[in-house]
């Protein structure tokens, strides 16, 4: 009699259990399939161009000549957007988990997530109607008493509309994704550790370092992560604020171009040969993409040992 | 480098709420003080006042004075930080911090306040403490490996280490040997009774027999229901408390008649 009930299969938590698990493989599975059909795209339509003789792809020196500055470009964006978005995002994340009085930390936080709720395109117009005309005295400023630098070399751009522009509004948009997930990762450092600081007669910043900090670090990549794969696609606030050229080392001056930028600009007008270069450029851009997220799962997973996790 | 502790009439409030009312007790130095008592009778609230981490939670607060010595802590002008680096304080789990390795674990509390200390220093000391904790002989091969990687009789035998690095005045321990094994808490108490010799040592324990075995005087503390506060109902010596206390109260829980 035992034996009956114990190898009964009817019951109705198993036919959960088995709807569940069978929704779940297939979503993941759909993932997977997703990504593969655009990767599979990007390359079947990115073959014409890079098999394609070196004078018929535009600048008339083949695929690579005419895509690396760019990919230049897009990194010397994102770089900039980060170097500035990440310093604040961690700050006023402490701030709003670790300092504010409740309600203050409440209602910044809110502030901090309508930033992201704003379109892009709307960043853009920012970009280039005001902070680009603001900022190029700032400029003029730089290329004078810090030109020797080559990346303040002048003369600095009348219009402000520079890659520096560009880097400032994409940091600007990457801030609240940094902003809120770090907030999410400090508030849950365990108290525990929290409270072992500060009873060693640790000081609130020295508590931040010994225990928030090391808890929150793979958080923080990640964040910072998810930041960059932003400001590398972010196609609209570039394409309106930066007025594009050639590759220059000099961030005061205008040129230089991001990938998704110059499909954005150049696809509504492209055909045939100059379709496939575009979209070249789009599997480029989705390979720095997965190389940048390996990186952070290899920094992630390198301290495993230390992560408290054990 | 111990010292004695003398509260004087110490409310303890969460926000409006008395939690803890009119406490006077004498802690004497160098001996082992255990506080006793039913669940949420306010004694790890209590201890929490004794070195300022009471009022980490927001709101809390507290009305009456805490001694160390005849110095108030909390006198005007006195910094929270200070205190709790003369108050040392190990915790109901083990917390040692994850990233850092066993050795750096030690140092932790050393390194504060960006005091330096050279390599050749921080060997001795990492040595010394571990000694004192019992725990050397554990670890001396593994000292660069992770904290969290040892047991949690081991961790919290480094807590206590870490606690003795910056040689404080007085150790608070919370119900150190609740998270424990029996062997685990045996070599606890071990070192609690070695640690009288240097330190003021006060514990929280919801074992009897733990505050029997380990202390020289107990208090008792009890609550006369859900929402009044925790009261200080009678403090003596452990042998008195245990076998011929004053208070019914004391008799009834120690003899095991509630609570």
């Amino acid at each position: 009699m035992t034996a009956t009930t114990l190898t009964s299969t009817q019951g109705a938590g198993r036919a959960g259990d088995k709807i569940f698990s069978g929704a779940a493989l297939a979503a993941g599975c759909l993932i997977l399939a997703v990504l593969f059909g655009v990767a599979l795209f990007l390359v079947v339509q990115a073959i014409p161009a890079l098999t394609a003789p070196a004078d018929e792809i535009q600048g008339g020196k083949g695929f690579f000549a005419y895509i690396w500055p760019i990919v230049i470009g897009t990194l010397i964006a994102a770089v900039i957007a980060l170097v500035i978005a990440t310093p604040v995002a961690i700050g006023v994340a402490l701030f709003i988990s670790h300092f504010a009085p409740r309600g203050l930390a409440s209602g910044l936080g809110y502030v901090v997530d309508l930033l992201a709720a704003i379109p892009s395109v709307v960043y853009g117009a920012w970009g280039a109607a005001f902070l680009a005309k603001e900022i190029s005295p700032a400029y003029n400023w730089l290329a004078a008493n810090m030109g020797w630098l080559p990346i303040f070399q002048g003369p600095a751009s009348a219009t402000g509309k520079t890659i520096l522009t560009a880097g400032i509004v994409l940091a600007v948009m990457v801030l609240p994704i940094i902003t809120s997930l770090s907030r999410e990762i400090f508030l849950q450092t365990p108290k525990l550790h929290e409270e072992a600081a500060l009873a060693l007669g640790a000081t609130r910043w020295e508590m931040i370092k010994m225990s928030v900090l090391p808890f929150a670090r793979p958080g923080i990549i990640s964040a910072v992560m998810l930041g960059l794969g932003r400001a590398l696609g972010e196609t609209m606030a570039v394409a309106l604020v930066l007025s594009s050229g050639a590759l220059t080392a000099s961030l005061i001056q205008s040129g230089n171009q991001t990938i998704a930028a110059e499909i954005a600009l150049n696809f509504p007008e492209a055909s045939g040969l100059k379709v496939s270069t575009l979209i070249a450029a789009g599997l480029v851009l989705f390979i720095i993409t997965l190389a940048v997220n390996m990186i952070a799962r290899w920094i992630i997973t390198r301290h495993k040992e230390f992560s408290g996790a054990n | 480098m111990s010292k004695r502790i003398d509260v004087k009439d110490l409310n303890v409030y969460y926000g409006d709420f008395l939690a803890v009312e009119d406490v006077t007790i004498n802690i004497e130095a160098k001996s082992v003080t255990a506080f006793i008592g039913p669940s949420g009778c306010g004694k790890s609230t209590f201890l929490r006042t004794l070195n300022r981490m009471h009022e980490v939670l927001p709101g809390a607060r507290v009305e009456g004075e805490v001694l160390l010595d005849g110095d108030n802590l909390y006198g005007h002008g006195v910094d929270p930080v200070t205190v709790r680096s003369q108050i040392g304080m190990v915790f109901q789990r083990p917390n040692p911090f994850p990233t850092m390795s066993i050795r750096d674990n030690v140092l932790a509390g050393v390194k504060l306040n960006n005091k330096k200390i050279s390599k050749g220093e921080a060997d001795v000391l990492v040595e010394r403490s571990l000694k004192g904790a019992n725990l050397w002989n554990e670890v001396k091969d593994r000292l660069e490996k992770p904290g969290s990687g040892l047991s949690g009789g081991q961790q919290q035998r480094l807590c206590i280490a870490r606690a003795i690095a910056v040689e404080p005045q007085v150790i608070l321990m919370d119900e150190p040997c609740s998270a424990l094994d029996p062997i685990s808490t045996l070599a606890i108490e071990d070192l609690i009774n070695e640690l009288k010799d240097q330190y003021t040592v006060v514990i929280v324990t919801h074992n009897m027999q733990q505050a029997a075995r380990v202390s020289d005087r107990t208090a008792f503390f009890n609550i006369a229901g859900t929402g009044k506060p925790g009261k200080l109902i009678e403090v003596g010596d452990t042998h008195t408390i245990f076998s011929n206390p004053v208070q019914k109260a004391t008799e009834d829980y120690v003899s095991g008649r509630f609570g």
